[in-house]
């Protein structure tokens, strides 16, 4: 069984507070996205695993972030589209790597998964979680941030669009408050 | 070696190859050997070349991807020879052009000319085939050997001598370098 299937409703109607990754996964696809570069968070750990089982979608475990913005650019130089998913914490190694596609103007689709704004229980979370959005407007990425499930899938949606069809670098911010409680 | 020598070899049996080049140098020695639409510069996004090459690859997995960058920016991208290991294309070879040193900053030595061997890193990370050049006549074989079909990734060091040529330099507007490569591949502006 895959992913898709062992998360289906079946014949009930999604309810985006829970399904969200799925929503997002079919908003991804709907796009045309070709390839995904990812350093793993447990709040993306839903659509890693849907990424990871689509035939179509080539995906890149990376060893750091910045890795996947260079890639990112490399993809649509030749002429796919891709996203980069990865946590907070991640932004901060990537910020000279911004660079590339802010100076190229090339389309960058990046999904954040927060730490250090809601219920963490870590303090270290707390200091790159509270300068993401800063960091990612100082390098000229635009920054769009969604608090619920049917959020996510809407903003997702449209950032492809703004990012892939009006060469933008857009990252979107998925809020601690949605991703839930990490229990420790 | 002569750097701008290897580089033109490789570059005369490219047989279609897209090519992207580090930051610096390897940019210049491209540029030196003919500005070309299939050519992309970087000017900066310091350990980004091989990872672009990646991400080029992967899209244009019926075309040949060579990267051609220095020392120093590959040591940057440290990392990137596991992600690419991993990924396995059949279609990215990565020249390295070692100098032992940090050229564009004042020359001061590198990892590699403290015993890093790029070549040896890339092995181990499972690269299909690498190796460590040190003389032209070695690049020539090396420019038909890369014709061949590959069973994964490849890297190789090319020492070079350390020195600051003349520059050539390829156009600093990154939008119409990207516009132009993409026009070349038959891909439009947004």
């Amino acid at each position: 069984m895959t992913v898709a299937e062992a998360i289906s409703t079946g014949d009930e109607p999604r309810d985006l507070a829970r399904d969200w990754p799925l929503g997002m996964f079919d908003a991804l696809k709907a796009a045309g996205i070709r390839q995904m570069s990812y350093v793993p968070d447990a709040g993306h750990s839903t659509l890693i695993r849907l990424f990871n089982e689509a035939p179509e979608v080539k995906t890149n475990v990376l060893t750091t972030e910045e890795e996947g913005i260079a890639i990112a650019t490399g993809a649509w130089l030749g002429g796919q589209r891709s996203v980069v998913l990865m946590q907070s914490s991640g932004v901060g190694n990537c910020i000279n790597m911004l660079s590339l596609p802010v100076q190229t103007r090339t389309p960058l689709l990046m999904l954040v998964t927060m730490r250090g704004e809601w219920a963490e229980f870590n303090p270290w979370q707390m200091p790159m979680g509270q300068a993401t959005e800063a960091c990612l407007r100082a390098i000229g990425v635009t920054v769009l941030r969604a608090e619920t499930g049917a959020d996510v899938v809407q903003i997702v949606a449209q950032a492809a669009g703004m990012a892939f069809d009006a060469d933008q670098q857009i990252a979107v911010l998925i809020s601690q408050r949605l991703l839930g409680k990490k229990k420790w | 070696m002569d750097r701008r020598e290897a580089v033109a070899k490789l570059l005369a049996a490219r047989n279609g190859a897209l090519v992207v080049t580090g930051l610096g140098s390897p940019s210049y020695d491209v540029h030196a050997a003919g500005d070309s639409a299939d050519n992309y510069y970087l000017w900066g996004a310091m350990g980004g070349a091989a990872l672009t090459g990646l991400g080029l690859a992967q899209a244009q997995p019926g075309k040949r991807v060579m990267v051609i960058t220095g020392d120093g920016e590959m040591l940057m991208a440290f990392g990137a020879m596991a992600t690419i290991a991993v990924a396995a294309p059949h279609n990215l070879d990565i020249i390295v052009l070692d100098n032992q040193h940090f050229g564009e900053t004042g020359m001061q030595t590198s990892h590699t000319g403290r015993g890093i061997a790029l070549h040896k890193v890339a092995e181990a990370a499972g690269f299909a085939e690498t190796g460590e050049l040190r003389s032209l006549a070695e690049v020539d074989d090396l420019a038909l050997r890369l014709i061949e079909p590959a069973a994964g990734p490849r890297l190789f060091v090319l020492k070079i001598k350390a020195e600051n040529l003349p520059r050539s330099l390829p156009p600093r507007d990154a939008v119409f370098i990207k516009n132009r490569f993409r026009a070349h591949l038959g891909l439009g502006t947004c």
